[in-house]
């Protein structure tokens, strides 16, 4: 009988060499005769230990990781394919730390499945989110989305609900959904790992929507750094086409939607709505000024819906569950589940989905094991390169959306940058303002030339010259771009710039005190 | 080594017709191009204009947005090094300091015998495993100097 092995396709798996160790296992099992059946799956998410590969056994699914192509050798003799003893074998994934502590609602699948099979995401719970949403109608799917109190993983956690309303209620011939998977921050993985390893359930939270606004196209935008991502994206979309849950009446109903995938061209602005539309459209990624809104005069000037990967993923469970159990988790005004990513110099990188409320400090130590160096933790860059270092004393903050504001910083996608002892808070503060000149869009000069003039006013500042003085003109200027700009490249900039500055005045060569007297 | 054909008009054309039918169709004509020829050359901006009915600065602009989209043939390989801040907190900038050394060129850059392109890239996703490169489209994670002096090796063979 042919014995079953998992291991991953997502990209970060590949990356560490998933498709050599599959190469040799095949190899390894035929010299042995033994036939072996190879699922390419999705990542778990625990990402230290990819490539990790698991065997089925009768007891469950067993886990091996880190697996390098030169241990599949051993691993055969120490009976693998039984489950046997060995110094990567983790057990089953299921019960590690990392993956008990979590609440896995919209990774629940992810690492699990073969996200090419539309099977396997029937069997595991899939399309019964859009079977309510076909029972329910348009109003009832926005209303339980609004019960939910979903809101935007994006960055701006604005209401998901208020936004499908407005387009729902404008009038059109045509009108769209688009999914942002642009996902440029630094740090951030999840859109990318749900669209590996679970792109059907994106598909199907793109249907909804669809469904509740009366949109009959979808596109889904992501970044040509993606190849594996939007390979398997479009696998699934050809599969739903061919099961009839995409195209003209989906799965037997009077609705009709259809969607493709489109790639940027290395613009981290494009991630930004409006200049995502742009470039959808064939234009430069430009940011356009709001009113009109994309809920009235979105993609080529029709209604549309711009939405996150990780806000649509979310609909199918608010609907298949009900909203009140998606609102039970959380905190506050942050309902719901968020899929954090731990990133950067850190022992135990991965993904972490869990309610709202946790704090910075578990994500990092607890759960990140502290950092890969050894050496102790700085701070963490929280947010991507628009969010702030938040220095350890500040690591009691909860994740929530209020409580980061509170203190000038953001959760951003969800993204968490470990940094240790080494770190050049002069340098990253530098590095901030140099991306934003790179990035920045051109339309206003706050964030345009605003940012050019920071990086040489940091680079005085490095280099000792007039540091009292340079440092006012670094404060002015980011008050300029932080009120002067049109959207959060130029707006936010000045977050990792200013707290980099007050959490660490002695790197850029003042001391507390005379930092507050240049206050 | 990625594979590129001399640039043809006729050929242009047959590629970017491809996707004529859909709806804003630039970008995927202009990655269509870039894929083929191995960059984007003066000669399609025309073409394009007329096809799309559009004026030439149009698609000019649009070309000169995006930083995928080259102007020049790279060097027959192309080393990507991740400079994004997970990156860096892992070592990144050691490891281009290394790179930009046995490759005598900077970031951005092609080796004197046109062998590698060197280029920053911000962000794969591969940011818990990291640093990370590309090289000519095949990603690698958990960088260190071992490595990515057979990146290099290969890159230059
Ligand atoms: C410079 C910039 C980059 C952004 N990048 C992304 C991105 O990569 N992905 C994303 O979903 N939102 C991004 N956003 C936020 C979007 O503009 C928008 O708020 C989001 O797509 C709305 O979806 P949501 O309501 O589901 O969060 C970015 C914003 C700015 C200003
Ligand atoms: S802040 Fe920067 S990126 Fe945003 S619209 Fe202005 S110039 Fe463009
Ligand atoms: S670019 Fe906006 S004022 Fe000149
Ligand atoms: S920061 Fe380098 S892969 Fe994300």
């Amino acid at each position: 009988m042919s014995i079953r092995l998992f291991v991953p396709k997502d990209a970060c798996a590949i990356a560490c060499g998933a498709d050599e160790v599959v190469a040799a296992i095949e190899a390894a099992a035929l010299r042995r005769g033994q036939a072996v059946e190879i699922v390419r799956t999705g990542s778990r998410g625990m990402l230290w230990l990819e490539p990790l590969v698991e065997v089925e056994t009768p007891a469950g699914r067993i886990g091996y990781g880190p697996v390098e192509e030169g241990d599949v050798e051993g691993l055969f003799e120490a009976g693998l394919l039984q489950g046997g003893d060995h110094g990567l074998r983790i057990g089953k994934p299921e019960e590690h730390p990392f993956m008990a502590r979590q609440t896995r609602l919209t990774f629940a699948r992810c690492g699990i499945i073969d996200p090419a099979s539309y099977k396997d995401y029937v069997a595991h719970g899939g399309y019964k989110g859009l079977e309510r949403a076909l029972q329910l109608g348009p109003a009832e799917i926005i209303e339980e989305v609004k019960k939910s109190g979903l809101r935007g993983r994006g960055g701006a956690g604005f209401p998901t609900a208020i936004k499908w309303k407005t387009v729902a209620d404008a009038q059109a011939d045509r009108k769209y959904i688009v999914c942002n998977a642009d996902e440029g921050d630094s740090g951030t993985f999840a859109d990318r790992m749900i669209m590996e390893g679970d792109p059907f359930q994106l598909i199907e939270g793109m249907t909804i929507a669809g469904i509740a606004v009366g949109a009959t196209k979808g596109f889904v935008y992501t970044r040509s750094e993606y190849p594996h991502a939007i390979w398997a994206m479009e696998k699934a979309i050809e599969i739903a086409r061919a099961h009839g849950m995409l195209g003209m009446n989906i799965g037997g109903s009077q609705h009709s939607f259809d969607m493709e995938v489109r790639m940027g061209a290395g613009a981290y602005v494009c991630g930004e709505e409006t200049a995502l539309l742009d470039s959808l459209e064939g234009g430069r990624g430009t940011v356009r000024a709001k009113p009109p809104l994309p809920a009235h005069k979105g993609l080529f000037q029709k209604p549309t819906v711009i939405n996150n990967v990780l806000s649509l993923v979310a609909v199918p469970h608010i609907l298949a569950d009900g909203a009140q159990k998606y609102m039970d988790f959380g905190m506050g005004r942050s309902r719901g589940t968020m899929p954090i990513q731990i990133a950067g110099n850190v022992k135990f990188g991965g993904l972490f989905e869990t309610a709202f409320g946790i704090t910075l400090g578990e994500l990092v130590n607890d759960i990140g094991g502290g950092t890969a160096s050894g050496r102790p933790v700085k701070a963490a860059q929280v947010g991507g390169p628009l969010g702030a270092y938040v220095p350890t004393w500040q690591f009691d903050l909860p994740f929530d959306y209020e409580a980061f504001a509170a203190k000038d910083a953001l959760i951003g996608h969800g993204g968490i940058v470990v940094f240790d002892e080494a770190a050049d808070m002069v340098k990253m503060a530098r590095f901030a303002m140099e991306f934003c000149s790179v990035e920045s869009c051109g339309k206003c000069t706050p964030c345009r030339i605003g940012s050019t003039r920071g990086v040489e006013v940091i680079d005085r500042i490095a280099s000792g010259e007039k540091v009292e003085q340079n440092l006012v003109v670094l404060k002015d200027l980011c008050q300029t771009m932080k009120l002067g700009s049109l959207c959060a490249l130029g707006g936010f900039t000045p977050y990792p710039v200013l707290s980099a500055l007050t959490h660490f005045p002695e790197e850029f060569g003042d001391t507390p005190r005379r930092l507050e007297a240049a206050e | 080594m990625p594979h590129y054909e001399p640039w043809s008009e006729e050929r242009a054309r047959t590629v970017i017709g491809e996707f004529a039918h859909l709806e804003g169709p630039l970008m995927p004509m202009l990655h269509a191009v870039q894929e083929t020829f191995g960059h984007v050359p003066d000669a399609v901006v025309p073409m394009l204009a007329e096809m799309l009915n559009v004026s030439r600065a149009e698609v000019h602009g649009v070309v000169t947005f995006y930083h995928d989209f080259r102007h020049e043939p790279a060097g027959q390989h192309v080393l990507k090094l991740c400079r994004a801040e997970a990156c860096q907190a892992a070592g990144g900038d050691a490891l281009a300091a290394h790179a930009e050394h046995r490759l005598g060129c900077k970031l951005g850059e092609t080796t004197a015998d046109g062998r590698v392109t060197v280029e920053p890239i911000y962000c794969l996703g591969l940011c818990a495993t990291a640093p990370s490169a590309m090289l000519d489209g095949r990603i690698v994670a958990r960088l260190n100097e071992r490595r990515l002096d057979a990146l290099i090796a290969e890159a230059q063979s």
